[in-house]
């Protein structure tokens, strides 16, 4: 049973495990999916790659942000069977600018840009849908490399 | 100037001929009764479909004219600038100088070298009137020298590429045609010239020597050449980007230029630095040269002097917002000025994790180890992420420079450039203030005198916390002042450490608990006892009334008569939000929250955005506030840089916040949380799982925003001790708590719950009225890990 005690303009209220078991009466708005406001996933309503997404950590803007987003754009627009089969000359250069920087992107990481396409793939679908938050998933190597990139 | 008024007032009869063929034309059209609307008047600056023949001869006529006065005009403003350029130089040499650039320079000065005799030649007469127009009145003027300038002597002098050890036989050759000089401007636009000159030129940096070796190669083989206007003119365009962008879109737009530049040879490069002073000059370059004092030191080498994103200040916000821009902006070239000598880093672990690693060496490295082992530098990124400032004009794939140890004094919003505090002048497109604030002191400390200010700390930078750390180890007693964030975690950490080096910490401050204008007053009573048996002597409901220096200790009056003696005192009463340039910029200053007040989109004026702790910006959801928080930075850095890259969105996703009060008390929160507003909190019995610890461990991300958005690190407490047990004699294990504000939820707390913060998002941005807030905490699960 729960209990309701008031301390002046405070109210506080403890509740039992049994007392929260029923499901929640309160309403939420329904969300709007093309809400210009929202923060947005690591794909974009109209398809394209959020550069800006928390989840790339900052490999978009990092030394090797260009090559970064040239291997990522090919990819995500590839139509090949194998996705990404045929953007091997942009991942081999991203893959070169990466070891120019070890401190940035650790060598031992190495099989993160390999990992990286791997977890694009799993995101893309579930990135229509998600926020920003629920990003941070697939992409753990991906913050990752960054956190341990100082190490 | 004078030349320019001669030359006006020779073509102003022709000038006057042609309007009047232009009037009749528009008289024919109808333009004045409108009979005919469809001749719409866009080609009447020519004269227009019905022109006759005649009409046609006086604008060629006039353009002709025009063309062959810009020419001249033009000439004659290079032949001042290089002459200028060589005093300077020649000012320059005359001052000790480092070490040079041996083989590099004599290969290319032999090429100017020859050059500049060759351009000698170009007639004498021209030079009398080449001061006269460096005289910097209008800034379209003043930017068709320096683009000329720029073009000029960078091909002239391409070895200058620092100031300091220019090529001794260089001013020589060109300083002896230059005979006549305008003094008054000489040392105005030569110091013009310069940083111009050393934007696209790349100084000091060895790195950036191939880059600009290759950069000026074309332009020493064009100069000996010199039959190739063709070449010539693209090293100029070269040379011409960098600081002033958007000439080469205009280059092409003057139509007599390029005809008359294939009539003389040696004219080539004045002439395709005539196109510009032909059009609409940029302004922030003009202006730039134009006023900029002298730098004389080596160091204004390295300072470009155009940003097309300027970041002021060096913080989470600033850092935050490069990110931002670098992603949406390709190539994007994002200077950083901070006054701090740090690269950007985060702020929370200063106050918590650094405090409890047990690397000895903890201040050197600021490393720390969050809860899931990995470990991390508090610095955003390692110092190989950004690019040089000297390097900065030329990075070909842009890049974020920080400039640290410079403090940017002034701000021109009219003339979109800034003034830092060695005079150095840069100008920018778009620019962001995200100044942070400065520690406030105790007015009491303030008059205390030297000995009580000498023994006091401001906590905010990491000289402090190197300070703080260093002094902690050497005292008996420490005594913070500040029962908020900062000074309740600090007491915390330098609690912690009592246990281990005997030392006495205290926490004083007026409210009656810990958090005591966040929390309401049950659960800061609670959380004033954690604190408690974390090693620190609280003392509440206490105001300072005096401190003094007496017997090698600091006394520390209160109002109502006790006596605390310290050896140190932290004081951790506020921040005020730093608004500096407040003044300089015109920009307008919140009276109620402090800092500066911009709209919902962070935007102060054009191309001025404010972001972080010094932005009073307009919530929509919460109304105008100000908030001080890490989160904060994060979230209104990035929209700040998404603004400042064209997306006007406004402040819509919610930050957050968190802070952990020894092991056992964590908690997140979202929101306006003022512990005078309403509040109704939901409490569930808390078991041995409910720790900020098992947080972390649990979704496997070290840092409690990180498991929010992106990586800022902190995580919870690091406890050096077995894990601790939790008392549950305590009603307030974990719960949610909801702020109201006109019945409506504007802030929740998690109470040692994790994880959760996305539903208390959506309960805030809704701004629903709900009936029973016992149904809403239902949605949290409370009850569950």
């Amino acid at each position: 049973m729960s209990s309701v005690r008031e301390e002046g303009k405070d109210t506080i209220i403890f509740v039992t495990k049994e007392d929260h078991e029923t499901p929640s009466s309160a309403e939420l708005v329904d969300e709007d999916p093309n809400d210009p406001y929202e923060e947005r996933g690591l794909i974009l309503p109209s398809g394209e790659i959020n550069w800006n997404c928390p989840c790339l950590g900052g490999m978009a803007s990092g030394p090797c942000g260009t090559e970064f987003k040239d291997a990522f754009s090919c990819f995500h627009y590839s139509k090949e069977e194998v996705k990404g089969s045929d953007c091997l000359e942009q991942f081999r250069t991203m893959q070169e600018c990466l070891q120019r920087y070890p401190e940035l992107y650790p060598q031992e990481e190495e099989t993160s840009s390999s990992q990286t396409s791997q977890d694009f793939a799993s995101a893309e679908p579930s990135g229509l849908n998600s926020t920003a938050a629920s990003e941070q998933d697939p992409d753990t190597t991906l913050p990752s490399t960054e956190s341990s990139a100082e190490s | 100037m004078l030349k320019c008024r001669t030359v006006w007032k020779k073509l102003a009869p022709l000038a006057r001929a042609s309007s009047t063929v232009c009037r009749q034309n528009v008289r024919r059209a109808g333009l004045t009764n409108g009979r005919i609307p469809i001749r719409v008047p866009t080609a009447h600056m020519s004269t227009g479909p019905a022109g006759g023949g005649g009409d046609n001869l006086k604008y060629a006529l006039l353009v002709g004219l025009a063309g062959i006065g810009g020419l001249t005009y033009a000439v004659k403003t290079l032949r001042g600038d290089q002459k200028r350029y060589e005093e300077r130089i020649a000012e320059i040499e005359s001052r000790p100088h480092k070490a040079t650039k041996g083989p590099v320079t004599d290969v290319q000065t032999a090429a100017p070298a020859a050059e500049a005799s060759e351009t000698d030649a170009v007639p004498e007469p021209e030079l009398e009137a080449a001061p006269s127009p460096e005289e910097p009145s209008p800034p379209a003027e003043n930017a068709a020298p320096d683009a000329e300038a720029v073009a000029h002597d960078a091909e002239a002098a391409p070895s200058s590429k620092t100031t300091e050890p220019p090529p001794a036989d260089e001013p020589v050759v060109e300083a002896s045609p230059e005979e006549a000089a305008a003094p008054a401007a000489v040392p105005v636009v030569e110091e013009a010239a310069e940083p111009v000159v050393e934007a696209p030129v790349d100084t000091t940096a060895p790195a950036a020597e191939p880059v600009v070796e290759e950069a000026h190669e074309p332009v020493v083989e064009a100069s000996p050449v010199e039959a190739a206007p063709p070449a010539a003119i693209p090293v100029v365009e070269e040379e011409l980007p960098p600081p002033t962008e958007p000439s080469p879109a205009e280059l092409s737009e003057p139509e007599p230029a390029p005809t008359l530049v294939e009539e003389s040879v040696t004219l080539t490069e004045p002439a395709a630095a005539a196109e510009p002073p032909a059009t609409a000059p940029p302004e922030p370059q003009s202006e730039v040269v134009a006023e900029s004092a002298v730098d004389s030191t080596p160091a204004s080498a390295k300072v470009p002097s155009h940003a097309p994103y300027l970041l002021i200040g060096g913080g989470t916000a600033s850092f935050a917002a490069a990110r931002s821009i670098r992603a949406r902006d390709p190539g994007a070239k994002v200077l950083i000025v901070t006054d701090e000598p740090d690269l950007p880093y985060m702020r929370p672990p200063l106050s918590k994790e650094l405090w409890f690693s047990d690397d000895p060496s903890v201040t050197e490295t600021l490393r720390f180890k969050q809860w899931n082992g990995k470990e991390r530098s508090i610095y955003f990124q390692p110092p190989s992420f950004y690019i040089k400032p000297e390097d900065f004009d030329s990075a070909e794939n842009g890049g974020v420079a920080v400039l640290t140890c410079r403090k940017v004094v002034h701000m021109d919003v009219r003339g979109n450039k800034v003034k830092l505090d060695d005079n150095i002048e840069i100008s920018y497109d778009k620019c962001l203030v995200a100044t942070g604030g400065i520690p406030r002191n105790l007015q009491v400390i303030e008059r205390a005198g030297e000995e009580v200010k000498k023994r006091t700390t401001l906590f905010r930078k990491i000289e402090d916390f190197k300070s703080l750390e260093k002094v902690s180890r050497n005292i008996n007693s420490i005594t913070i002042i500040g029962g908020g964030f900062l000074g309740s975690e600090l007491a915390c950490a330098l609690g912690r450490r009592s246990t281990e080096s005997g030392l006495e910490v205290i926490q004083m401050f007026p409210e009656k608990g810990n958090m005591g204008k966040v929390l309401p007053e049950y659960l800061s009573n609670w959380t004033t006892e954690k604190v408690k048996r974390e090693g620190v002597k609280v003392i509440t409901e206490s105001l300072v009334k005096s401190v003094t220096y007496k017997d090698d200790k600091l006394e520390i009056h209160l109002k109502d008569g006790r006596l605390v003696k310290t050896d140190h005192i932290v004081a951790a009463v506020g921040l005020e939000p730093n608004i500096d340039l407040a003044k300089s910029a015109g920009l307008e200053v919140d009276s109620d929250f402090g800092g500066y007040r911009v709209n919902a989109e962070l935007q102060a004026r054009s191309n001025i955005w404010v972001a972080g702790d010094a932005a009073c910006f307009y919530d929509i959801r919460l109304g105008r506030r100000r908030v001080e928080h890490h989160d904060h930075a994060v979230v209104s850095g990035r929209l700040a840089g998404e603004n400042m890259t064209g997306a006007n969105k406004p402040y819509w996703h919610q930050s957050m916040f968190w802070s952990d009060l020894g092991p056992d008390v964590g908690y997140e929160a979202i929101g306006i949380v003022d512990s005078s507003l309403p509040t109704v909190g939901v409490f569930a019995k808390a078991t041995a799982k409910d720790t900020p610890k098992a947080a972390t461990e649990q979704s496997g991300t070290g840092i409690r925003s990180e498991s929010e958005t992106e990586d800022t690190a902190t995580s919870p407490v690091a406890s050096a001790t077995p894990p601790p047990v939790v008392e549950h004699k305590d009603d307030y294990g974990k719960g949610v708590i909801f702020y109201l504000r006109d019945k409506v939820v504007v802030g929740i707390i998690l109470w040692n719950v994790f994880n959760r913060m996305p539903i208390a998002r959506k309960i805030i941005k809704d701004g629903e009225e709900h009936a029973d807030l016992n149904e809403v905490a239902k949605l949290f699960n409370i009850h569950e890990d």
